[in-house]
């Protein structure tokens, strides 16, 4: 039952191309003859290499997503970014703090932030961007890194913040400060460690190492499942 | 939104969904019984992909030869370089390194780190951004046995159980004595782990798991542990140098037999690169990107099992080439997602698979192929959904989840899935969604050992590129783990090779010569290279007219 497909004219790099309706921009270029090299990764938006600037017909505003998501609209006008160049502090996490102190050092643009929310509005992971960078210049450690934890790398908000921050560099080291420092740890992790250590599992390990086919399979049916 | 005809068997889910929901709200009972051995067996033989009768054809050359293996990995072996040996001079090296690491995904990033902590130089190489690959888009968890009511034993039964008992035991044995130790060593470098209020694990079962044993950075776990592991490689002070964008195309050999080196190729200005190295780490992931059967793919663009040929060519043997994983949810509706990933947590935490007439038909959390070969019956037998694109599916409950676990639970645990529909006005808190297998995983690769060796001296591979410790079945949440334990100990021990010393002697592509030779035997058309390094998805009446193609199947 597949049914025709109407078709619309989008733009690609300034050239008219006729492509099924209800194509993501990755498809449209695909559908035109491109075959892409830069500018596109997992396709299914968890990668954020797609990032894209486009402008709708009879709309003023540039507008940013992912083109592995964005359904193109008849008269749309597309171009590729390959990825969004950014600067990358170098650091060792094993000595640094989890303190404001530390942002102050690695990332002193994040106070030059005018509270535009541009960068909210541009990213294409519905994040509150502008949030996570209050929550920075506070020294919410925590905040940040929960606000921003479905961020992708995708450079958007980058691209257009007036003050040149980086976000996405600076919430990474946010996450990373708080899953090492802040984040209380597992105490049966702790143990099992130690157990692995004392060799407490070594015994039955070597067991099913040397057991027989047929014994192993009796053994896996028999094993208790016991789900929460 | 779904069309009308779809509601009307939405209607149908949701006549029998109060008595679904009743059933799963009894603690300690399971809402549709699990199979017997006797009944895995048969629905797999009866409808899983592996078993139709075209499935794999015999493979013709190399240390395999004579093996029934899977079309397209036949097709991509039986293949020329892109080269002749004469045509590359070997005496002038752009790059010469001790440690040369193929592919950043996880596993690649995590053997960069260790060899560059080692000491050695070392160098990383990769298709795309540093990153984008399978490991970025993982989104339900990785295994380790860490919990009081768990032991690496159990984990260790339910591997090899869920691998049909095909795995090698020694690999199985690192991968689940290693495994707390990991998730240890990806905290420390600041991977966020889902915790309860005193720090301990949030912790849940998968497909194949008989305890609580998935650990989760919400349903980002691939980029959870990737963009840490990125992190501490961009931000390393240099020592780690990394190339993106190139891509390798064959491996180098001296005249011992020990491997020297890659050759890579930048895809944008079609040049080819010499690079001279003590030892290799292949960690170029999966497959996906063959098509497989024509099956849609949860996969990166880059999937397209570089890795392999390169091995196979240079004398590595492939293990389990015959079985390919599908995954049992794959997006069927709308159309811009179909072959996307609905991750197994949406039946970890108790959306269960319904069929055309409102039917939980199987127990939702089999081992992959099982559950799969379950929805692949249900659609041939009438009982799934058909989309209007002509595609087939079955439900999968999700509204059930907020109604067993608390309202909130899908927006707080699966916020790429409830993000992935929205874009496309569907809310999975109210409505079912429509999924199919799709190709997922590699089961099989190139055979290591337990140092992450293959039988070619300072030749290691390390995750979804290599075989044997899944065996024929990988197990949700056994992935992002192997690549992290062998990941590291490719990267430890290739890095250890190195300081006790490697002498190389005169490079050599002689291999590529005798390979193609073989290829020709065979009368395979000229134009047919590998490896593919990128999918082509170009419609035909385009392709009919761009004249200039150089290759079969690949413009790159
Ligand atoms: C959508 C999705 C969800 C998943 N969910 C889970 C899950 O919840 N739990 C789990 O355990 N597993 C999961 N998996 C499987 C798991 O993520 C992968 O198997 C694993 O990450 C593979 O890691 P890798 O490092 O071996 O390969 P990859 O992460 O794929 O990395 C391979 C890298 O090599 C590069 N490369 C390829 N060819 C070349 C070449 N010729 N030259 C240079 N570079 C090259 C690629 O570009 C890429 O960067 C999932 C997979 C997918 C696709
Ligand atoms: S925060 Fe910035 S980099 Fe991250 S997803 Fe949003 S727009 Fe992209
Ligand atoms: S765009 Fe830049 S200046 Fe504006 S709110 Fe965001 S971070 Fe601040």
């Amino acid at each position: 039952m597949s049914i025709e497909k109407k078709m619309v004219t989008v733009y690609i790099m300034g050239e008219p191309q006729q492509v099924p309706e209800g194509s993501t921009i990755i498809m449209a270029w695909e559908y035109a003859g491109f075959q892409l090299k830069k500018g596109i990764g997992c396709r299914e938006g968890f990668c954020g290499a797609c990032a894209t600037v486009y402008r709708e017909k009879g709309d003023y505003k540039l507008k940013g997503g992912l083109a592995c998501q964005t359904v193109v609209t008849d008269g749309m006008s597309l171009v590729q970014i390959p990825f969004v160049p950014s600067e990358k502090p170098q650091y060792d996490l094993k000595n640094l703090e989890p303190n404001i102190d530390t942002f102050k050092e690695l990332f002193p643009t994040i106070f030059r932030c005018v509270a535009c929310n541009t960068c909210t509005k541009a990213c294409p992971q519905d994040i509150k961007v502008m949030d996570y960078i209050q929550q920075l210049k506070r020294g919410d450690i925590a905040a940040a890194a929960d606000t921003s934890f479905d961020c992708i790398r995708c450079g958007l908000c980058a691209l257009r913040c007036p003050a040149d921050i980086v976000q996405f560099n600076a919430a990474t080291l946010a996450q990373r400060l708080y899953g090492k420092y802040l984040a209380l740890r597992s105490p049966e992790l702790e143990n099992r460690l130690k157990e692995i250590d004392d060799g407490k599992f070594d015994a039955e390990i070597a067991e099913l190492n040397n057991m027989g086919h047929d014994d192993l399979v009796t053994k896996y049916y028999s094993r208790q499942i016991k789900i929460k | 939104m779904y069309p009308d005809y779809m509601m009307e068997s939405i209607r149908k889910v949701e006549a029998t969904r109060p008595q679904r929901l009743a059933i799963a709200k009894k603690m300690g009972k399971q809402v549709f019984p699990s199979m017997t051995e006797d009944e895995r067996e048969h629905i797999l033989t009866t409808y899983h992909p592996d078993y139709k009768k075209d499935a794999r054809k015999e493979l013709r050359i190399g240390p395999n030869k004579g093996e029934m293996i899977t079309n397209e990995v036949v097709d991509i072996m039986e293949s020329y370089p892109r080269y002749k040996s004469s045509d590359l001079d070997l005496s002038k090296v752009d790059y010469e390194v001790d440690v040369l690491v193929i592919g950043a995904g996880s596993a690649g990033l995590a053997a960069a780190l260790e060899a560059g902590k080692r000491g050695v130089k070392t160098l990383l190489v990769t298709k795309l951004r540093l990153g984008d690959s399978n490991s970025m888009m993982a989104q339900g968890g990785i295994q380790a046995a860490d919990q009081s009511d768990d032991s690496p034993t159990l984990h260790y039964l339910d591997v090899i159980g869920g691998g049909h008992f095909d795995n090698k035991k020694d690999l199985v044995e690192a991968l689940v004595m290693d495994a707390p130790k990991s998730i240890k060593w990806l905290e420390d470098l600041g991977v966020m782990f889902d915790k309860n209020e005193d720090g301990s694990m949030m912790v849940k079962s998968g497909g194949g798991t008989c305890r609580n044993r998935m650990h989760s950075t919400r349903d980002y776990t691939g980029a959870g542990i990737c963009r840490v592991l990125r992190d501490e490689l961009y931000s390393n002070g240099g020592d780690i140098k990394y190339l993106e964008y190139v891509s390798a195309t064959d491996l180098i050999m001296d005249d011992k037999g020990q491997v020297a080196g890659a050759i890579i190729y930048h895809i944008e200005l079609k040049e080819y690169f010499i690079i001279k190295a003590k030892t290799v780490i292949i960690a170029t992931g999966g497959f996906g990107r063959l098509h497989i059967r024509n099956f849609e793919t949860t996969n990166h663009y880059g999937a397209t099992g570089d890795g392999l040929v390169i091995g196979y060519r240079a004398g590595a043997n492939m293990l389990f080439m015959d079985s390919v994983q599908y995954h049992p949810t794959g997006a069927v509706f709308p159309e811009q997602i179909v072959g996307f990933l609905c991750t197994e947590k949406v039946r970890s935490l108790g959306a269960q698979p319904i069929n055309h007439d409102g039917e939980l038909f199987v127990y939702p959390l089999e081992p992959r192929d099982v559950e799969a070969s379950s929805f692949i019956r249900e659609c041939e037998e009438g009982r799934g959904v058909s989309t209007p694109s002509g595609l087939k599916g079955i439900w999968l409950d999700s509204p059930l989840i907020d109604q067993i676990m608390g309202e909130g639970t899908i927006e707080k645990n699966l916020p790429a899935m409830l993000r992935q529909y929205q874009r496309f006005d569907i809310d999975i808190r109210k409505y079912p969604m429509l999924v199919f297998p799709t190709l997922h995983y590699q089961n099989g690769g190139l055979e290591i050992n337990a140092k992450a060796e293959t039988t070619i001296p300072g030749l290691y591979v390390a995750g979804e590129a290599s075989g044997g410790v899944h065996g024929r079945n990988r197990l949700m949440g056994n992935s992002q783990l192997d690549i992290i334990v062998f990941g590291r100990r490719a990267g430890i021990n290739a890095a250890e090779k190195v300081l006790a010393g490697i002498e190389l002697g005169k490079l050599t592509l002689k291999h590529l010569d005798d390979y193609s030779k073989e290829v020709e035997k065979l009368g395979i058309d000229k134009k047919r290279i590998s490896p593919l390094i990128l999918p082509d998805y170009i419609p035909d009446h385009i392709k009919a007219k761009q004249m200039t193609q150089e290759y079969l199947g690949t413009l790159v």
